[in-house]
């Protein structure tokens, strides 16, 4: 059954990407336990809003925890207290009467902040571009049953192309690393009989525009496995790990 | 009379014979011509990708943050094809028939088949790509059968569909951008379609991180923005999905064909409080197993468990019995909205009904059920607390697709030359109800298979458009009336946010024109529009400025325009006086409270040419001729 809660938020507040931020506290009274924690900020915002406050910018778009969009450090944990749940995914009931609740923005170098809590991702899609896909082109594939793929390869595979691409792995990380998203797709992708002929070049070229981002190194903390959403595995980062020695080994360009 | 262009022939070779006549651009010119694709959901970013793999160049926007985020993502279900893998007598003809019955007579005949013809190939394409399809042991892709058919056709990756089929259209559009192929613009909004000539040459976008504003020229316009399903405020999509993309085009001359189409899916999360922000789909795919069910007695508030079998009512397996839980969305949508009307409805709001599993976990034992739905009761566990291996689901109906969109002939080409309109936010092959996963269907075939074709032929005719022509009188104009719009929203500062005029709007609309509406409701609807739209523009209070990451202005922006298109959705609906998939007229039901058709009066597409904000639009209308299918009453007894 849902109760109200009264609760004081911490919010890191800055007005773009060269501008200092801060925290400011407002208090959130009145929380119904039912809501979202998103909709706690849309509340938040509201009063905000009508008191002529600028609203606290944050990202987010389907609010049920597959696009990616949304996140936040909340009280030092990315997208909150509860395991394999995103910020929109996250309910109120997950907190107390009287608690503060601090709200960070994902801190990492190749993540510059935009506004409060949005911060800029492309970092992402560059490592995708540098060789995320299968080379095949519209209308150029054989009938899907060509080749067969086993059944615990085919599940392993959608395990790792779970991942939304929050971001969270990079913000828990002390090292800022992007290794468990970098992995989760060269894993799904290896996974796969059709990704294969490209494996050596994409491990390559992804783990390479990565380290280009600016994003940090691995030194196995496995943060990043904890903070995900989609509870994706450490299990691939080995994988990746494997397969770009061994494409190193084989002199892949 | 609009004339649909479609080919003659055989309604199966009418695709082969026109994909064969259509004019094609020479390879070595396609690098002169340029497109802009707006929208990188499944239609946006396959037809992204597809046109940059042909040579043409490409410029992509979309507003999220990467265009891997679009609305496509959410879905959970499946995706649609002929394959037959089965053997379960599956066929193109049958999907195209299953298609234009659930649609309920009202779709275009030659488009359908074309879509029916060409699924196949995007299983073959997304299999290629390395889309992780959910694959039985001996290594072959599984089915699984959805709402309205009776073999199983529909693909699934685990209950994220959506999601697995737009990761492959996004890497086959990051490819291309790799290769220099696409430029790629997130964070962009179109706010406005530039004609030079009449035709679509170009577009204003505005930059959502720093609000600057630009004009973009090119050799066509593509638009893939998707469904408006959020002018009623609550819906399953998600939050950024608006209509200014097909409105503003609407406002430059395009049609808009069939608003009053709206889907309304059986299975969301019932609503629980006024702050509600959307509310949450469960997939179809529950229906397979699940079993939906109220009550025998009025008003009975008992625990779910603690009523016995004989006292449940399974509603539809009593009315429908040949399709039992699996009939279309249409009518399990309005079956559960009579029960609770009749007040056999169940939750503490008494608008929610039952969807159990206790039959289907003793049949098939957990571990099934939880590979089959596992993410989707973690969903609702997490959003309502309660288990739903132990507890039956409470579900009700909510907005969730928009059959209308704006008008397109065969070649997917709106009335504006060069302004080609792909996926939802087109109107033409769902008719008046759209069948489970043929959505995401339709988005692929639109933007892999169709469009990259049919824009050839539009584009052979034309010369490559000049790099000064963005320079042209009409892209200051637009731009300038863009910027003069922004300036007018701010400089308002009245009293009422943003969200509070949605959410008016929303339930103006849901009340009088959801999943029942009536002449006299329709009428009311059309006092209260104009004058909320009247006090939105005196009273709104949008912060901020221009110049900056902004986003109460880029709601403010879309609900003005809902608040216009609004009108011409409820004008629609109040035209087409007879009961149609997704459009129930109170007036028009058999004596059994199915919808009843009109085919003498109302079998055509209703297309809107824009007069003005505030003035009835011009009715411009496409005959529906059924050459293969004869219209019949839909029946799922
Ligand atoms: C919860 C849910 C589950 C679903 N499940 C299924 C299913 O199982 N099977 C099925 O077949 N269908 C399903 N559907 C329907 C299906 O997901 C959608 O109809 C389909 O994905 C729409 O794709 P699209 O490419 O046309 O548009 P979208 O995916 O909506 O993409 C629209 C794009 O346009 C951009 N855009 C919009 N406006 C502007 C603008 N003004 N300026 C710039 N860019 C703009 C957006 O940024 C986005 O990139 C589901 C829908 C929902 C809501
Ligand atoms: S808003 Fe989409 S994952 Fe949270």
């Amino acid at each position: 059954m849902s109760k109200t809660i009264n609760l004081t938020l911490k919010v890191w507040r800055q007005a773009n990407s060269r501008s200092e931020g801060r925290f400011a506290t407002y208090p959130a009274p009145g929380i119904d336990t039912a809501m979202s924690f998103l909709e706690m900020l849309d509340v938040v915002n509201t009063t905000l809003e009508r008191m002529g406050k600028d609203p606290i910018a944050f990202d987010h778009d389907c609010r049920e925890g597959i696009c990616g969009a949304c996140g936040a450090v909340i009280n030092g944990q990315t997208h909150g207290p509860q395991q394999g749940t995103t910020l929109c995914q996250l309910h109120m009931r997950q907190f107390e009467d009287g608690q503060t609740i601090v709200i960070e923005p994902w801190r990492a170098a190749a993540f510059p902040i935009i506004k409060d809590l949005v911060v800029d991702r492309t970092a992402f899609d560059g490592i995708i571009k540098a060789g995320g896909y299968i080379s095949v082109k519209t209308g150029s594939a054989p009938d899907a049953h060509t080749i067969p793929v086993p059944k615990a390869n085919a599940d392993l595979a959608m395990d790792a192309a779970a991942c939304i691409g929050c971001g969270a792995c990079v913000a828990a990380c002390p090292n800022a690393s992007a290794m468990l998203f970098t992995a989760a797709k060269v894993s799904h992708l290896d996974l796969l009989p059709q990704g294969k002929a490209e494996g050596p070049r994409r491990v390559m070229s992804m783990v390479e525009q990565m380290d280009r981002a600016g994003f940090g190194n691995c030194s196995n903390e496995y943060e990043c496995e904890a903070a995900c959403p989609k509870e994706i595995s450490v299990s691939h980062i080995a994988r990746m790990n494997r397969a770009y020695r061994r494409a190193k080994f084989a002199g892949a360009p | 009379m609009l004339n649909a262009n479609i080919p003659e022939g055989p309604i199966e070779q009418k695709w082969q014979n026109h994909k064969f006549k259509l004019k094609l651009v020479n390879p070595a010119n396609k690098r002169k011509y340029h497109v802009i694709v707006v929208g990188t959901g499944l239609a946006g970013a396959s037809a992204a990708a597809t046109l940059a793999e042909l040579g043409y160049g490409v410029t992509s926007f979309c507003i999220q943050d990467s265009p891997r985020r679009a609305h496509s993502i959410s879905a959970q279900g499946g995706i649609n094809a002929a394959k037959n893998y089965p053997n379960d007598g599956d066929s193109i003809f049958r999907l195209f028939y299953d298609t234009v019955k659930g649609g309920d007579f009202r779709s275009r005949e030659a488009n359908v088949y074309r879509l029916a013809e060409v699924s196949n190939e995007i299983i073959d394409q997304c299999v290629a790509q390395g889309v992780p399809f959910a694959r039985e042991y001996g290594g072959y892709l599984d089915n699984r059968s959805f709402g309205g058919a009776q073999v199983a056709r529909t693909f699934y990756a685990r209950g994220q569909t959506g999601q697995q089929l737009l990761l492959g259209a996004y890497s086959a559009l990051m490819k291309e951008v790799s290769r220099g192929a696409i430029r790629l613009m997130p964070r962009s909004e179109l706010l406005d379609v530039v004609l030079l000539d009449g035709q679509a040459k170009g577009v204003v976008i505005r930059n959502l991180i720093d609000g600057t504003i630009t004009s973009y020229a090119a050799d066509a316009v593509v638009l893939a923005t998707g469904g408006y399903a959020n002018v009623f405020y609550l819906s399953t999509n998600a939050k950024a999905c608006n209509v200014v993309a097909t409105w503003r085009a609407h406002r430059k001359g395009a049609f808009f064909a069939n608003p009053c189409y709206t889907q309304i899916h059986p299975t969301c999360i019932p609503v629980h409080g006024d702050y509600q922000s959307k509310l949450t789909l469960m997939s179809e795919s529950l229906r397979n197993d699940g079993r939906v069910w109220v009550p025998k007695k009025k008003g009975d508030r008992r625990a779910p468990g603690a009523i016995p079998e004989d006292e449940r009512d399974y509603y539809l397996e009593r009315k429908y019995p040949s399709f039992g839980n699996l009939v279309p969305r249409d009518i399990a949508s309005r079956s559960a909205k009579e029960r609770c009307d009749q007040g056999y409805g169940v939750g503490s709001t008494g608008r929610a009904v039952y969807l159990d599993f206790a039959d289907a976990i003793e049949r098939l034992g957990r571990p099934v059920i939880e590979a089959r739905y596992g993410n989707l009761f973690d969903m609702y566990k997490k959003i309502v607390d309660v288990d739903p291996y132990r507890e039956s689901m409470q579900i009700y109906p909510a907005l969730h697709y928009t059959m209308g969109g704006l008008w397109v002939d065969y070649n997917l080409m709106s009335n504006v030359p060069g302004l080609f309109v792909i996926g939802e936010a087109n109107f033409s092959d769902h008719g008046a109800n759209r069948l489970g996963a043929s959505a995401l269907m339709q988005g692929l075939a639109d933007g892999y298979f169709i469009l990259p074709y049919t824009i050839g032929g539009y584009l052979a005719e034309q010369a490559p458009l000049e790099a000064s022509a963005v320079e042209s009188a009409a892209f200051g104009t637009a731009q300038k009336k863009v910027e003069a719009t922004i300036q007018k929203l701010l400089s308002i500062k009245g009293k009422r946010t943003v969200d509070d005029f949605h959410r008016e709007l929303g339930r103006l609309l849901w009340d009088k024109c959801g999943m029942a509406r009536s002449e006299a409701g329709l009428k009311e609807a059309l006092e209260e529009i104009p004058k909320i739209r009247k006090e939105y523009w005196e009273n709104v209070n949008v912060l901020g400025s221009e110049g900056e990451f902004n986003q109460v202005l880029e709601r403010a922006g879309r609900v003005a325009d809902f608040l216009e298109f609004a009108e011409t959705l409820v004008i629609d609906a109040l035209g087409r006086q007879e009961s149609c998939g997704g459009h129930f007229r109170e007036e028009s039901q058999t004596p059994e409270g199915e919808a009843l058709r009109d085919d003498e009066k109302y079998a055509y597409v209703a297309a809107w040419e824009f007069k003005g904000v505030g003035m009835k639009p011009k009715l411009h209308k496409e005959k529906l001729v059924f050459e293969t299918v004869t219209p019949s009453q839909r029946s799922y007894k």
